[in-house]
């Protein structure tokens, strides 16, 4: 009797991330409260059943999180004894950076990437777990599960390892590092599936529920506090949505939806026409946004 | 919301059926060959359209890109969906595999696709170290090319089991059947060199979609399914090897005083709790106590499952240990003989040192030698000093600790390994474990008969000593001889090898053991199990046991040595009056069961090949000096007949 894909999936990513335990200094994992990092979090609990992960998490707050995301991050790691350390980018937040007077590359680059390299550094970490996964566009095909990083905290896309069967290449010289994903293999459908099998507990944010929002360029946006700045002809109404994908709520795009339970999600999700990281407006900006932002230390 | 759709994921069913049924999917990894030219993108690119997986958005930006760069006239070009990856390529960007995902109410799947034709051998090679399956593409109008040969052999390499022909593009030949027939012939012909277990040929069109996800009315004749619908039900389950449990220990657990677990994921077999097992290297022995998961312990767990295991002893484990049952060990060695595909610019060349990362092992190794290098196109071997990048070679790799692993072809957990090059760290090399025994028969034999085969320097053997035989009896009181234990694997050679010399030593004697295993290890580390490399092996043993009989001691000899001509050959290299020749007699159901090695079963199973008293004779002395019925004498009986012997020829006082 064979496993079922989505215990193998979790077996793979078990390996992988104890593989990196055995083999690391000093690992952390990338928990951004997504969907993705939840599974992600859940798979690396299982790994190390009866102890607990051997590793803090990393949120890297931009302050322009959704409050239920930060609610649900601070409980979740409460209820399960996990080490959480939270890191923003406070010279730029000095400087004035935020998501309205600055374009979105500029601003995601100092307040995402800037700021992810920044906590990596001041924290020594040698390998840093993340919840990509291949499927989510064409530019991730291609991904290693390890991938590398040089004392700069930069992806040389001209140095990466053949990957071969299970057998991962974790060595690093003192200041280099690697981002680790585990869930490479797996597609939303599978995420999705494996939080129903496993009744993960996700933020409330995925689920429809009447939100305060406006539209703006097609775009719906939930206005989650006061710091909106809104365009005069703008006035937050109530609508029925909820999240594919989460980032910083004035740059997330919501869909309307009437799902309110996982199995409901995945139904709509069937169906659905368009893909998921349409959502995130902070691809759309340019084309190959991805790559250059890996080269610059982003995930 | 449900439809009549075949295609739809919720035709005619509701959400609970559907993640019922989704729940209990199976997952076939496969690979995709061939170039752009033989229609691999567009397949790649019909195959996730046809099946759904692409978002209209998505769809949208194809059909774009189809007006202004596509090759289809202007109409959606399938193969721009997975083609994102050409900017890329153009930036330098290293690309060895781009996966795909993919999935149906049966199964999911992920396509492992290796762009490129440089780099295509080490791109092949890491693409299909996880495949269960690996589609060949041809084209129709070009039939069986050097490239689709290549192919096939990477694939047979890397121990892909099941392979599918897709003879694309038949709507350029008009769905000729001849044409197909033809292909397939001549693939059948090229494809009886290679060790391929399951092999299925499907004529189709990527472009049209022709027996790819849907049948092919245009090809009425072809009376197999389409590619979807093989993949859906291609048996894969037997593709796992669980009969013999190799759990190799990745992390220890100490979360706690009282809690010491060994969490790793089990390569191949199955374990329950209870079992007894062997911790290797210490050859310690305890039981399961628990196997530990986050869902709750188990009673029995099975590859790839990754769990935690108590044990009811306190022995010690640490990474890359191996966990085993006790009577199915796997070879343990500090050299082993491999396949090996080289990854990096600069070439495997002989001395330099690399890692070599086999299951949760890591030990320094060097390349002992490199047989012959292959030619992946035309599958012949030629002598070579090194091996490039994209070179494929058979070599002996010497390692500085040993490892525990099976040939690759019976377990591919345990039988593949990386080669981790010390300054760069960069990955250079992958290989496949062979069948230590099986080589050596399959190996051609081109020297003349060692046994009589002239020396470099013919000159006297010992041209200078001057203490005379008589002199070293009178020191040693004895005459120096060498006792031949012969007999089946396990029938008590070396108990009574080892329990003889303790006897002769403590009464004085000047003696030593020569056990066929230690030999194997050191002066004979690069023979096998072949009539020859035996034949070798003991003619090297008396050799040795000659120069310590010059030397005044006596050797006792305990080899399985089953061919009478070559004990015979013994007895002329040392001198007949020299040779003791002791047949031990148990026959081999008695030494089967007492084999706690696994020798016997695995012989049995046909992975131990020629093996004397299973799969290759043992030849009894017709007039051996003393017979020892082990099967019924203890060792102390059977050492008191050989003491009783030496003293009645006088050998000893």
């Amino acid at each position: 009797m064979n496993l079922t894909h989505l215990r193998q999936l979790e077996a793979e990513s078990i390996h992988i991330i104890r593989e990196v335990v055995a083999e690391f200094e000093r690992p952390v994992l990338l928990f951004s409260g997504g969907k993705d990092s939840a599974c992600m979090l859940h798979v690396a609990r299982k790994a190390f059943f009866p102890a607990r992960p051997p590793f803090p998490l990393l949120h890297i707050n931009t302050t322009w999180d959704f409050r239920d995301l930060l609610d649900y991050r601070d409980s979740f790691c409460e209820q399960h004894g996990l080490d959480l350390i939270v890191y923003t980018n406070e010279q730029a937040l000095a400087e004035g950076m935020n998501p309205f007077d600055f374009p979105t590359p500029q601003y995601s680059a100092a307040m995402q990437t800037q700021a992810l390299v920044q906590a990596l550094k001041a924290g020594g970490y040698d390998a840093a777990f993340g919840g990509a996964r291949r499927d989510e566009e064409k530019a991730r095909a291609k991904e290693r599960v390890y991938s590398f990083r040089n004392k700069q905290m930069q992806w040389d896309p001209k140095n990466q390892r053949p990957e071969l069967w299970n057998l991962y290449n974790g060595k690093v010289n003192p200041g280099e590092s690697i981002r680790v994903f585990p869930l490479s293999n797996w597609t939303e459908l599978d995420v999705w599936l494996y939080i129903h099998l496993e009744q993960i507990p996700l933020t409330p944010l995925y689920f429809a529920k009447p939100r305060p929002s406006i539209v703006r360029d097609g775009t719906i946006i939930v206005v989650d506090d006061d710091r909106m700045r809104l365009r005069p002809d703008e006035t937050p109404t109530l609508r029925t949505v909820r999240f594919r994908t989460l980032g910083d709520y004035p740059l997330s795009g919501a869909v309307e939806s009437p799902a309110t339970t996982v199995p409901q999600i995945i139904e709509e999700m069937l169906v659905a026409t368009h893909s998921e990281r349409q959502g995130r407006l902070i691809d759309h900006d340019e084309a190959g946004s991805m790559e250059q932002k890996k080269k610059e230390g982003y995930f | 919301m449900a439809t009549n759709d075949p295609l739809d994921p919720l035709a005619g069913v509701d959400i609970d059926t559907y993640l019922e049924r989704h729940q209990q999917k199976e997952l076939l990894r496969l690979l995709t060959c061939g170039s752009v030219d033989d229609g691999k993108s567009t397949l790649i690119g019909r195959l996730l359209h046809d099946t759904r997986q692409i978002y209209e958005d998505q769809l949208a930006a194809v059909k774009r890109d189809s007006v202004k760069q596509g090759t289809t006239g202007g109409a959606v070009d399938l193969a721009l969906l997975t083609d994102g990856l050409r900017a890329e390529r153009e930036q330098g960007i290293t690309i060895d595999v781009a996966y795909r995902y993919f999935s149906t109410d049966r199964r999911k799947f992920i396509i492992a696709d290796c762009p490129g034709h440089e780099q295509y051998t080490r791109n092949m090679a890491t693409g299909a170290s996880n495949c269960h399956l690996a589609i060949i593409l041809i084209d129709a109008r070009h039939g069986v090319m050097p490239q689709t040969r290549r192919h096939s052999f990477i694939c047979a390499l890397l121990g892909i089991k099941h392979l599918v022909v897709a003879i694309n593009k038949m709507d350029l030949v008009a769905y000729d059947q001849a044409r197909h027939d033809q292909i397939k012939r001549d693939y059948t012909d090229f494809i009886a060199k290679l060790e391929v277990h399951d092999l299925s040929f499907i004529p189709m069109s990527a472009l049209t979609g022709e027996n790819v996800v849907e049948p092919a009315p245009s090809m009425p004749w072809y009376l197999g399914p389409p590619l979807l619908a093989h993949l859906e039900s291609v048996h894969i389950a037997s593709d796992y090897n669980l009969a013999d449990l190799r759990f190799p220990v990745q992390l220890v657990q100490r979360p706690s005083h009282d809690f010491r677990g060994f969490a790793g994921t089990i390569a191949s077999g199955m374990l329950r709790r209870g079992d007894e097992v062997v911790v290797l290297p210490s050859r310690a022995r305890t039981r399961i106590d628990r196997i530990v998961t986050f869902d709750g312990d188990l009673e029995v767990a099975q590859a790839p499952m990754a769990v935690t295991l108590t044990l009811t002893d306190e022995v010690d484990v640490s990474r890359g240990d191996m966990l085993c049952h006790p009577d199915d060990l796997p070879h343990q060695s500090d050299q082993v003989e491999a396949m090996i595909v080289w990854m990096a610019e600069r070439p495997l060349v002989p001395g330099r040192s690399y890692l070599f990362k086999q299951t949760t092992r890591v030990v320094p190794a060097e390349l002992a030698t490199l047989h012959h290098a292959i030619d992946v196109d035309t599958l012949e071997r030629r002598p070579a000093s090194s091996l490039a990048m994209n070179e494929v070679g058979r070599v002996t790799l010497s390692l500085h600790r040993p490892v525990f692993h099976d040939p690759y072809k019976h377990n591919r957990a345990t039988g593949a390994f990386i080669i981790i090059d010390r300054s760069s760290n960069g990955t250079v090399g992958a290989g496949m474990l062979l069948d230590h025994s099986e080589l050596a028969e399959t190996a051609e034999h081109t020297l003349d008969d060692p046994w009589t085969a002239p020396g470099v320097d013919e000159g006297p053997r010992d041209p200078g000593s001057v203490i005379t035989a008589g002199e070293r009896e009178a020191r040693f009181g004895q005459r120096a001889v060498t006792l031949l234990l012969t007999g089946l694997p396990a029938s008590g050679k070396a108990t009574l090898a080892y329990a003889l010399e303790r006897r002769l030593f403590d009464a004085g004697r000047a003696v030593t053991v020569l056990y066929g295993p230690a030999m194997r290890r050191g002066l004979s580390r690069d023979l096998g199990y072949s009539a020859d490399d035996r034949s070798e092996n003991l003619r090297r043993s008396a050799e040795v046991a000659r120069l310590v009989n010059h030397a005044g001691m006596s050797c006792i000899c305990a080899f399985v040595a089953p061919h009478a001509a070559v004990r015979q050959r013994v007895r002329q290299l040392l001198g007949e009056d020299r040779v003791i020749e002791v047949y031990l007699s148990a026959p081999a159901e008695v030494c089967r069961q007492r084999d706690t090695t696994g020798m016997y079963a695995r012989a049995e199973r046909g992975e131990l090949k020629a093996f004397p008293g299973v799969s290759a004779p043992y030849e009894p002395p017709e007039r051996p000096d003393l017979v020892l019925a082990t099967d019924t004498l203890g060792p102390d009986e059977c050492v008191t007949q050989v003491l009783a012997l030496l003293q009645a020829r006088g050998l000893i006082t």
